[in-house]
Parts: C-alpha cells; structure tokens; sequence
C-alpha cells in the first residue's frame, strides 16, 4: 500500500509510526508542542503521546545536551533543532559529545539520537536559516549525515535513522517541505542508511546531488544532449562510495552538485573519493557545481547563489568538453 | 538541617504610568516637550510601518517580518534614553528603537526585502546590525561595554532581546562577562511574554527574567514595558550606572499584541481573552491619553503626525521599491574580504560568465 504525501507530511507519520513502535522513542525541541514545530512536522503529536513530546526553551547547546543524557539513560532522543542555521549554537555538544560518547566509553555508552533540522535554501528565509553545512557534520566523527530528497526517502531513511543505535543529524530540505506529493509506502518501511538512489541512469556523465539539488540536476540531466546518470547518495555519512565509482567507471565524468560553498565542501571530498580509486576511468576532470564561498546572501540574491539548472547544465557540459 | 540566610534577593518593579493614562508625578520623568512628542512619534511611526511591512510581506513583497506592535513603549522608552555615543545592540523586532536611532525606514524595509543593504550600518551611527540568531548579541554588547571600560570612554551599550533568549547559554555568558569585566552594558530584555508559541512560564521556572541579574552579580529590574515613561526612566538610570561601570538587566514586561513573525499563526497558541487583556493597557494609546492631559497633544496635532507619517511611509516605500530594482547580485563577491582572495576572485569570473550565459538563453 502506498499514500501520495508531501515530504513533510511523510516525516510527521513517520514521527507517529515510530513513537508507536518504540515508547523510547522522545521528540522535544522548540515549538514543536501547541504549535506543531514552526513547519508542522511535529503537528498532532503531543496529543497522541503528551508524556514523550515536550516544548522546549530556545536552547540549541541545551536540547542536544540534555539529549545525551535521554540517550545515555535508555530513551531514543529525536530533538527538533528549528532551523539548521541554529545547530551552531549546539554544535560543541555533537562535535565533542554527542559524536564521541561511543568511543570514549569503549563501546559502553550510546547516544542513538536523531537530531532533525531543516536544512538549504530556496524559501526566501531570514539570515541563516538557509545554509547547508553538511560538510562541516561529515566532518565529525561518529556522526551519521542524512539528507532526503522525496517524500517516500524521507519516511525510509528517517526510520532508519530512528532505530539506528548511533547519532544521526538528519537535514530535511526547507524546499521540498511542500514542494511535491509522491508514492510513501505504508506501514513498516526503511531504507537503508549507506545506500544510494540511481535516479536516472545513463552513459555519458554521472552526476551527483542531493537535498533539492537533486531535482535541479534531474532537470538539467533532461535538458541536456547527452545521455546524463544522476545519483542521489541519500545519506552523507555514511556515503554510498561503490555506486558513485561504478557509475563513474561507466561514464568516464562526473559533476558534483551542492549548494553549500566550494571550498572544502562534500564535492571535494567526493572528487577526492573518485581521484583515489577510479583516476584512470576519468575522460575528464571531476566538476563542481556548488555555492560561493561568500556569506549565503540574503534572499534578494539567494536565487544567484544556489546553483540553478543553467549552472548544472553548463557544469554537465564542461565534464564532456572535458 | 537548620540554615542561615547567605543571600537574599529581591526585585524592584517601576510604572510611571497607568494603564488610564494617569501618572504617578514622583516618578515622572523630567522630559521636554519636544522629547515627549518625539517618543510619541517614534511610537506612532513604528506601528504603522508595521502594519504596512505586514501589508507588504501579504503581498508577497517583503520577506519573512517580525512586527513589534505592542512593545512600542519598551523599545521607545529605552531607545530614547541613549546617547549618540553610546552602542545599540538589536535583536530582530526592533523597528521602534532603530527608528529612534535615526535608522529610515526604507532601511529597515530593504533588510526585509532580503538586502544587505538595510542591514549596512556605520561606526559613526553605533547602531549594531540585528541579529537573527536569539540571543547571540548579547555577548557584542557585552564586549562593546567592556571596550567602553578599557577605553574609560564615558558611554555605554545597550543590547535588546526577548524572554525566549535568556534561556541561551549567550545570554548567561555575557551577563557574567559583563559583571566581570565592568562592562558599560545595559542588557533590555522585552519580555513580550512569547518565543514564538513557548510561553514564558515554559521557557524558565523563575519568577521573573529580571533575577537571572543576580547569579551574575549585577543588578535587575522590572518595569512596565507598556509604560513609555517608565522605560525611558528606568534604562535611562541603567545607562548612568554602566557608564559608571556597573551593568544591568531590565525587565521590560510587554506583550507581543500581533504575530511572532508573519509566517506565525498565534490563533495555535493564544487566547482571545488574553489578547483582549493587553489591549486594553496598549502603550500608543496609554502615551497619547497622557500627552493629551498634559496639553501636549490634541485631536489637530494627532490628525497632523498621522498625515506625516503617512507621506514618510509612502516616500520611503517608493524609494525602498526603487532601491531593490536595482540590485546587484555580484556584490555578493565584494564583501566577504576586504582585499579579494583569488580563489573567490575565480569564483566571481565564473559567476559573470553563468549571469552572461543566462542573458543568453
Ligand atoms: C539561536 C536561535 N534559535 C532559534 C531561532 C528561531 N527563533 C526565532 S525567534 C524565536 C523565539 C525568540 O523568542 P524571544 O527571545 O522571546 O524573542 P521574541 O521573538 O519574542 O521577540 C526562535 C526560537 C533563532 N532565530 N535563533
């Protein structure tokens, strides 16, 4: 059975479904009580489970913390932080607690926590509610870095992360809240946590995106003249390396789409990926897409800043110049 | 086990001003009448840009707002009571105090349009840029007010934000720091009794925001943040005090009468009653009633500053409208270093050739 849902709409019943599964289950944060979290993906869920969905103050450092603690103790956290952009203000917490108490405690202690935050740009937003930082989470070990890109992929890989026993910071895409319905299969559903999503295969060029990116460079792939593979790597961390090599190795090109600044973002550390174990595959260097490396500009120019289907074609179109 | 007494706390709370509009004359301020009317103005200003930037945003012309309607008084009050040469620090609901500072409102509209250019301030100006992360600039003013100290400059800071932002770790820090390091900070904390829907009895068991002052070691105090005349009393005394090296907390109790931000829906968490309730101590019209008694204004004189207002309004909304037909996106580039880096100069060519390309198409 399936049920066409917005990708909000498949966070929010995966939220019920899996409370129902698991009583550990815990979701608190800011707003997301009375008011159903500021986008409404916790809505109706302090109702049904008023004793495990909590308010809590505006206090990014203290909701993640206090979340070590829930996890340490038994219960699975799923902190909502508002907007990514505020994740900062916790991000001692993940770097220096949350993402080491396994390795510190040689395996005795667990934090299976499922920090969820919307992440990206593309809804006209405040100052930093709209950036993406995915490279700086990569960056810290013991994390795992989950990015959806459709409402079904949304309910998948957020059950995974829920019942994974690691910490989990799982970016749901502002843009695609609302954007779209799809197909949500029913009932128990994962999809598993390291494994990308072929979107549309190819011959020519291989590109990889993911968040709303992923839709832009469909639509770039379709617009092109060439026979375009887009990979959707669905989770950051861990990363679906083989499938982005075997693709590669077919192709012989490869573009990187995202909408975090260039420098030392995920598409680096993916050419890098590419460069160790399929060099001599490559027709032609690997391509970056990405933002500037300039502070994410207010909305007036926001739409020049995050990469649009022209800058993925041409980037497309460099790899098979190349 | 039996105890002693180690410390024992108390909190002041000031109104100079009833909720009728009468005035308790011990208390009230000795203020020109031109300083009145100019409150009064800010006061007026303030409201109805909102109501327009509301308007505006509905129409799908501004960006995301965050309108003050209701704590006029506490913002007003306070703003008023600085100095050119002393530091203001915001939060992002602060259209009263920056219009008080002298800030057009075209400025405040391009920020909401999504321009940096509304957020450009000066050294000259002390007017900090707002701040969208709660409760983070609370620690600037706290460093403005230590500088203020280590330079023996005779002036002081003043940094606004609301209930929700004392339960940050920020707000801890700089209240501390300041007490530290003699900081010449007042610290405003308009409690508009709401974090977007978190009500304030959830956001802190203490009874009152302005006691958090006290683990910190410096002063606190409440005042009636609708009372315009109480504000400007009490933060104009904080300010005499920072500059002499003691901060303070103010509690400014007000209430957010509108919604959060306009992508809010307040009907989710409150109560018509409540809202009924503050309606009726309102801070626009408690001022006004009191000016009117004291002469200061009359029906002609209130007919005369809406019509001004309104031809401010709409010059500064043209001019605002102008200002974003003409934005360039390539000044992106030019303000992230002083002096351009090369990779970023390379970034800039290839983002002139993407811009060339789409003319193209
Ligand atoms: C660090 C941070 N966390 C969360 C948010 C999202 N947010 C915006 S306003 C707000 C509530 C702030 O409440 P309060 O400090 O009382 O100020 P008010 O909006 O009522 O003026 C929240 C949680 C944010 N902007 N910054």
């Amino acid at each position: 059975m399936t049920e066409r849902q917005r990708l909000v709409e498949a966070v929010r019943n995966t939220l019920f479904e899996e409370m129902a599964r698991d009583d550990s289950v815990v979701v608190y944060g800011q707003d997301v009580g009375r008011n159903g979290g500021v986008f409404r993906a916790t809505q109706g869920l302090i109702d049904e489970y008023p004793n495990r969905v909590y308010d809590a103050p505006v206090a990014e450092a203290g909701i993640v913390g206090l979340g070590v603690g829930l996890g340490t103790y038994g219960f699975t956290p799923v902190p909502e932080i508002e907007f990514s952009g505020f994740m900062h203000q916790a991000f001692h917490q993940i770097q220096q607690h949350v993402a080491r108490l396994r390795s510190r405690t040689r395996g005795e202690l667990n934090c299976p926590m499922t920090i969820r935050a919307p992440y990206g740009g593309g809804i006209r937003a405040l100052e930093h509610h709209s950036e993406s930082f995915e490279a700086g989470y990569a960056h810290t070990p013991g994390l795992k870095v989950v990015v959806p890109s459709t409402p079904a992929d949304a309910k998948g890989l957020l059950t995974s992360s829920i019942r994974d026993p690691d910490p989990v910071v799982f970016f749901e895409p502002t843009r695609l809240y609302r954007a779209f319905r799809e197909e949500v299969p029913e009932g128990d559903y994962t999809v598993p946590l390291g494994e990308a999503d072929v979107v549309r295969e190819g011959e020519d060029v291989t590109v990889v995106a993911w968040g709303a990116m992923r839709h832009r460079a469909f639509d770039a792939a379709e617009s092109v003249d060439a026979s375009v593979e887009v990979v959707d790597p669905r989770s950051i961390v861990p990363f679906d390396t083989e499938t982005v090599l075997e693709s590669v190795r077919k192709t012989g090109r490869c573009v990187v789409v995202h909408e975090a600044p260039k420098t030392g973002g995920m598409a680096a550390e993916i050419t890098a990926r590419i460069n160790d174990r399929a060099l001599y595959y490559l027709e032609a260097p690997v391509q970056r897409v990405t933002g500037y490396d300039v502070p994410y500009p207010l909305f007036a120019r926001e739409d020049e800043y995050v990469p649009d289907e022209s800058r993925i074609r041409r980037g497309i179109e460099r790899s098979l110049s190349g | 086990m039996p105890r002693e007494t180690a410390y024992e706390l108390s909190i002041d709370y000031v109104q100079v001003l009833e909720p009728d509009g009468s005035v308790d004359a011990e208390l009230e301020p000795d203020l020109s009448e031109d300083d009145l009317l100019e409150m009064y103005w800010t006061m007026r200003r303030s409201r109805r840009l909102d109501e327009r930037a509301i308007a505006l945003q509905r129409r799908g012309e501004l960006g995301t707002y965050a309108p003050a309607i209701g704590q006029e008084a506490a913002q007003a009050g306070s703003a008023h009571a600085l100095a050119d040469e002393d530091w203001m620090v915001t939060s992002f609901r602060e259209t009263p105090a920056y219009l008080a500072r002298g800030t057009p409102p075209q400025m405040l509209l391009w920020y909401a349009m999504g321009m940096e250019e509304g957020s450009a301030t000066t050294r000259e100006s002390r007017n900090m840029p707002p701040s969208i992360p709660v409760g983070s600039q609370a620690l600037h003013g706290a460093g403005l007010g230590w500088a203020q100290e280590i330079a023996g400059e005779d002036a002081a800071s003043l940094v606004y934000f609301g209930d929700g932002a004392t339960s940050e770790g920020d707000v801890y820090e700089a209240t501390n720091l300041a007490g530290v390091f003699d900081a010449h900070t007042v610290f405003l904390c308009q409690n508009n009794q709401y974090a977007i829907s978190v009500p304030r009895t959830k956001q802190t068991r203490a009874e009152t925001l302005a006691q958090k002052a006290a683990a910190a070691g410096i002063e606190g105090v409440q005042v009636d943040g609708n009372d315009v005349l109480g504000t400007y009393a009490v933060v104009r005394d904080a300010l005499e005090s920072a500059r002499a090296g003691d901060p303070v907390f103010v509690e400014a109790l007000t209430y957010r009468r509108s919604l959060h931000t306009t992508s809010d829906d307040p009907s989710v968490y409150r109560h018509e009653e409540e809202e009924d309730e503050w309606e009726t101590r309102d801070p626009v019209v408690r001022f006004e009633t009191y000016l009117r008694e004291r002469g200061v204004l009359d029906d002609d004189r209130i007919v005369d500053v809406q019509e001004s207002i309104e031809e401010e309004l709409r010059e500064e909304i043209q001019a605002a409208n102008e200002g974003r037909e003409s934005v360039d996106a390539e000044e992106m580039f030019d303000y992230a270093f002083e002096t351009p880096i090369p990779e970023l100069e390379r970034q800039r060519t290839e983002f002139r050739d993407a811009a060339s390309e789409g003319e193209n198409r």
